[in-house]
């Protein structure tokens, strides 16, 4: 009896449907969701990013009319207030606060988000070829980028806004010039170790095309290294973008990001109107820890030897 | 006689190996890792390679499979040079010969699933299979090498060595190949795997008339597995042979060493067995010994070999490499 048992389990074994297995990607989901840090940090990334998107539904008010009843008195009664719809209080020009960083953030987070999303795709796919390819081909196009990373940057894209005029799209081209350059050494660091792995050879010897082995191979193998240095490159990228717009020269009025806020929370700051500076200073922060804790948290989920 | 699958005549891998500190452009030094070595490979036979490590037969394997760049000599398959092709012409012929690896889990791509990496062959010259044909394909040749058909969907990493370098023997089967290159395949895996390994070897190289070259440094292994042997070191071939025979009367001085050098499992044996070790390391492949590259370390040179590279003679079936062997070369040394 217990023969028969046996065999049939045997027979529905090898007959029966496909057993599923866990692919390392599903290994690393379940030990992300095990790190209670970064599971918060991607809850707050959550609610930063709803409320970038439905923010303004929320707002009383545009993020364009001044309250012409505040305007006078700004410091005095400009402040946070249920009653009169300005949740976050209002700027000096006597505009709501609430939709203004609504407005800010939507930005700021696009800017952050356009800078990785170039690095990933253009910096994984660059570094993945020199890498992959190697000689003379690897040693012009990693010379290539040691160049571009020597020029100071910030110089030149200061340059760029002053001589090409400021504006969002001059300031997604500046930051995606730039983004890449880190990443695609990353990459071919990677790819470098990843393409003498036997698998590689293997398709190598079957035949398999050069592009194809470097989608289908190297690529996937290195997406854990980038991936998380792209959520660490998004804060890098908003505080960047904030900076050039606390200098003045990021976005212009009447756009605005967190950084051009801070900055005119900032020079109000004397009067006393500090919900000016705090509300767009507080969303900068979280966002950025929130960002720095799911980016901790996919390396260790990602790489679980390397702790 | 007919045509040999493959021939392989006075096959050269040279490496450039840039030295520490040189400057760009200073030419790099050559590492000589196959030098002028020939094998021929006919259908259904086994060709066993042995040699230490680097003695280059990795290298020779690779470049016949096409990894390594030869930098001299003609590869043939059934008469065509494999080395002048275009790399086009090259992915062609790719599907007559496949190769088996060493270490079995790295050979696998560790974010693909199993029945893609058994099917990859397949997809990358028959791309319009469609997929249920592909599937059952897959399956079948699954089934073949011992591994549960339903397994398909699982990742490399669920499985232990010896499935994976089932999983490796099947992804090279798929396509039906002439020829395995089969490079260390049971090194990495114990004992008790081994032989499993090597029977399904056998069972499939009856089934599918299929000739395999087998590449290991243990001999007891080749021995067991092979029609026709070959030994190497330092990047040459120095005795060739059917393989019952070079084992029960090894010519070439290293042969013997290498053949005294294997264990018998029988402690009582063993222990009366004379073993007599080759002196010294093997020499820096970037400055060989000149004339003979075995005269650091063999047993029986003479001042001639510093000066004389020994000649390949052909003596029956049997191909040896030392002026002296076999009649001046004693008994088990």
């Amino acid at each position: 009896m217990a023969l028969i048992v046996g065999r049939s389990i045997a027979d529905e074994l090898r007959n029966g449907e496909a057993v599923q297995g866990r692919s390392l990607w599903q290994d690393a989901r379940a030990r992300f969701f095990r790190n209670r840090a970064a599971t918060t940090g991607l809850v707050v990334l959550f609610l930063v990013g709803c409320f970038a998107l439905f923010g303004q539904h929320l707002a009383a008010w545009s993020n364009e009319d001044i309250d012409w009843n505040l305007l006078g008195s700004v410091e005095e009664l400009g402040g946070p207030n249920w009653e009169n719809g300005h949740y976050f209080g209002v700027d000096e020009l006597g505009r709501d606060l609430f939709a203004r960083t609504v407005q800010g953030t939507q930005v700021s987070l696009m800017v952050g988000i356009v800078g990785a999303l170039v690095s990933v795709v253009i910096g994984t796919l660059y570094g993945a070829t020199a890498g992959f390819i190697g000689g003379r081909v690897d040693g012009a196009m990693m010379r290539t980028v040691d160049i571009l990373m020597s020029i100071p940057y910030m110089f030149v894209l200061i340059l760029m806004l002053v001589v090409f005029g400021r504006s969002l799209l001059m300031l997604f081209i500046g930051i995606g010039l730039i983004s890449w350059l880190d990443m695609a050494r990353i990459a071919r660091g990677q790819t470098l170790s990843i393409k003498n792995k036997e698998f590689v050879e293997a398709a190598v010897a079957t035949g398999v095309r050069p592009l194809t082995i470097i989608l289908r191979h190297i690529v996937p193998n290195l997406l854990g290294v980038v991936i998380v240095y792209a959520t660490l490159l998004v804060p890098s990228m908003i505080i960047y973008e904030s900076f050039i717009s606390f200098l003045g020269l990021g976005v212009q009025e009447p756009n605005t990001s967190w950084g051009a806020l801070i900055n005119s929370g900032a020079s109000q700051m004397q009067y006393g109107t500090l919900w000016q500076i705090g509300f767009p200073l507080f969303f900068f922060v979280i966002t950025l820890f929130a960002f720095f804790f799911v980016g901790d948290g996919l390396r260790d989920a990602l790489d679980p030897k390397d702790r | 006689m007919n045509q040999p699958l493959l021939e392989a005549t006075d096959v050269e891998v040279i490496f450039p190996v840039a030295g520490r500190g040189d400057w760009p452009w200073t030419p790099p030094r050559k590492l000589r890792a196959v030098s002028g070595v020939s094998v021929t490979v006919n259908e259904g036979e086994t060709l066993g390679i042995v040699g230490e490590s680097g003695s280059g037969k990795s290298t020779l394997a690779r470049a016949i499979i096409g990894t390594v760049k030869a930098s001299d000599g003609r590869i043939l398959w059934k008469g065509d040079d494999l080395i002048g092709m275009t790399p086009e012409t090259r992915r062609a012929h790719a599907k007559d010969f496949q190769m088996v690896f060493q270490d079995p889990l790295a050979a696998l791509n560790p974010r693909m699933t199993v029945g893609q990496i058994i099917a990859e062959p397949l997809t990358t010259h028959f791309p319009n299979t469609p997929k249920g044909e592909v599937r059952e394909k897959v399956q079948e040749i699954m089934e073949k090498v011992g591994l549960l058909p339903n397994l398909v969907n699982r990742y490399p990493h669920e499985f232990s060595g010896g499935q994976c370098q089932r999983i490796g023997i099947a992804r090279a089967l798929i396509l039906r190949p002439k020829l395995l290159i089969c490079d260390e395949p049971v090194s990495a895996l114990d004992v008790s795997v081994q032989a499993q390994v090597i029977n399904l070897l056998k069972d499939i190289q009856q089934e599918f008339r299929l000739a395999i070259i087998f590449i290991a440094h243990d001999l007891s292994v080749v021995r067991h597995v092979s029609d026709r042997i070959a030994v190497m070191y330092l990047g040459r071939l120095v005795e060739e042979g059917p393989g019952k025979e070079l084992i029960s009367d090894p010519w070439h001085p290293y042969t013997k060493a290498l053949i005294a050098s294997v264990p018998v499992p029988d402690p009582e044996v063993e222990r009366g067995r004379h073993r007599a070790a080759l002196p010294g390391e093997l020499p820096s492949p970037l400055a060989p010994p000149s004339g003979c590259v075995f005269r650091t370390r063999c047993p029986v040179a003479r001042d001639s070999c510093t000066e004389i590279v020994p000649e390949r003679r052909k003596e029956g079936t049997r191909m040896i490499a030392c002026p002296f062997a076999p009649e001046e070369v004693p008994i088990g040394n």
